[in-house]
């Protein structure tokens, strides 16, 4: 199998055929932040938090696959303050009370958020109203904490392959349905994934809930990528 | 030379703020060394004495006391700072931001089951309530954020001695969080 050549901040890579820039980066030890990103999943490309500068132009990181001779900006100072702006943007255009969510500590977006110290966000925050969905018999949606990267859309189904996650309307209304029929099937290891699943705490299981507690959290003491980045 | 002054007020705010202020330990008596405190609530010197350096608020702004209290505070301090998720995003309080102010009352003072009187309270010495809970810094310009519910002691702690010494504010990872 032939490798592919390519750069990142002028860092020499190499990449197999078909991979993506977060897949190869993250084989040579490069973070590139995603949200919507799932390893498994196929790319929806929903977040942008992966946006790297290729050729001069921004592109997604998570779908656009590697190819020979590619010069990737990544770790720029433009690139990442619009990868705060998303997160900030994220944060103000729903309803994000972290000290009020069982996922607080677990969260993929309040850690992005940790990750590029927001302190507060630069956007008014919108305060939308969004409803939550308590009548399904293994978990709860929190529609106020969703992000919409439709990564249990993407990767919730049944055993024989229907979704159980849907996405409707459009735009800033947007929001995630659910079978009612399907979901009243799902297993308690089924709920348990689908939580994971969910960057944030829009997917909760029921009955369970602060199982972990502060400081032994996912992203307590550790960044977010700070696994994938070699020193 | 004068020592600098801080001031403090809690807003829509719980305390849990001012406590994690008390939760410096015993860094409290370098901090006496430090600062003189002026209006707050751990003095409780009830209005402004002298111009302040340095102002920590507590909470948002879900009445109008709140908004003259913060304005007042603006006027007074050379350096405001939001203390906590409240005084950031509005928190718990702002959980009620979407619900009209209305159905709010309503809900609080004539549906619920404990009340008796039925009476939604109205009077000129009650602050008028906001029709949403606001972020400090959607009422006056504010200098710095720290965020946290409450802000880890060490956070306050630090930024409070970096502002005061002039020195630059390196923050672990661990202080910086938002529960």
């Amino acid at each position: 199998m032939s490798t592919i050549n390519f750069t990142i901040d002028g860092k020499a890579c190499k990449a197999k055929p078909g991979q993506t820039i977060v897949e190869a980066a993250k084989d040579n030890g490069i973070y590139i932040p995603t949200l919507c990103h799932f390893e498994g999943l196929k790319p929806a490309g929903t977040c942008r938090i992966c946006t790297v500068k290729v050729g001069g132009r921004n592109m997604a990181a998570c779908t656009t696959p590697v190819t020979e001779g590619m010069v990737v900006e990544n770790k720029t100072a433009d690139l990442e303050d619009y990868r705060k702006a998303i997160i900030e943007m994220l944060f103000v255009e729903g309803n994000h009370m972290c000290p009020t969510c069982e996922k607080s500590g677990n969260c993929e977006l309040q850690a992005l958020g940790y990750r590029y110290m927001m302190m507060a966000p630069r956007f008014p925050f919108l305060f939308p109203r969004r409803t939550l969905d308590a009548s399904l018999p293994k978990i709860v949606i929190e529609r106020n904490r969703c992000v919409q990267c439709l990564r249990c859309v993407r990767g919730i189904t049944t055993a024989d392959g229907k979704r159980i996650f849907g996405v409707v309307n459009r735009g800033g209304h947007v929001e995630i349905t659910v079978d009612k029929d399907l979901a009243a099937s799902m297993t308690d290891e089924m709920a348990q994934k689908a939580m994971d699943l969910c960057p944030v705490g829009a997917i909760l299981k029921k009955e369970v809930g602060f199982a972990i507690p502060i400081g032994k959290r996912k992203f307590d003491s550790k960044p977010i990528g700070s696994e994938i980045e070699k020193a | 030379m004068s020592k600098p002054v801080v001031a403090t007020a809690s807003l829509a705010g719980c305390f849990g703020c001012h406590m994690s202020i008390l939760d410096i330990d015993d860094r409290i008596l370098k901090l006496i060394e430090l600062v003189e405190f002026n209006k707050s609530p751990i003095d409780d010197i009830k209005t402004f004495t002298k111009q302040c350096d340095i102002g920590l608020i507590e909470g948002g702004c879900c009445n109008s006391e709140n908004v003259e209290n913060l304005k007042l505070f603006r006027k007074n301090c050379k350096i405001l700072i939001s203390v906590g998720e409240c005084a950031i995003m509005g928190g718990l309080p702002a959980m009620r931001n979407g619900i009209p102010v209305k159905e709010c009352l309503e809900e609080a003072y004539l549906k619920c089951p404990t009340v008796d009187d039925n009476i939604i309270p109205n009077d000129d010495e009650l602050p008028m309530i906001l029709d949403r809970v606001y972020p400090c810094h959607e009422i006056v310009k504010i200098d710095y954020f720290l965020p946290g519910c409450p802000p880890r002691a060490d956070l306050i702690w630090e930024a409070l001695v970096a502002l005061l010494t002039g020195k630059e504010l390196e923050l672990p990872y661990e202080v910086v969080k938002f529960d």
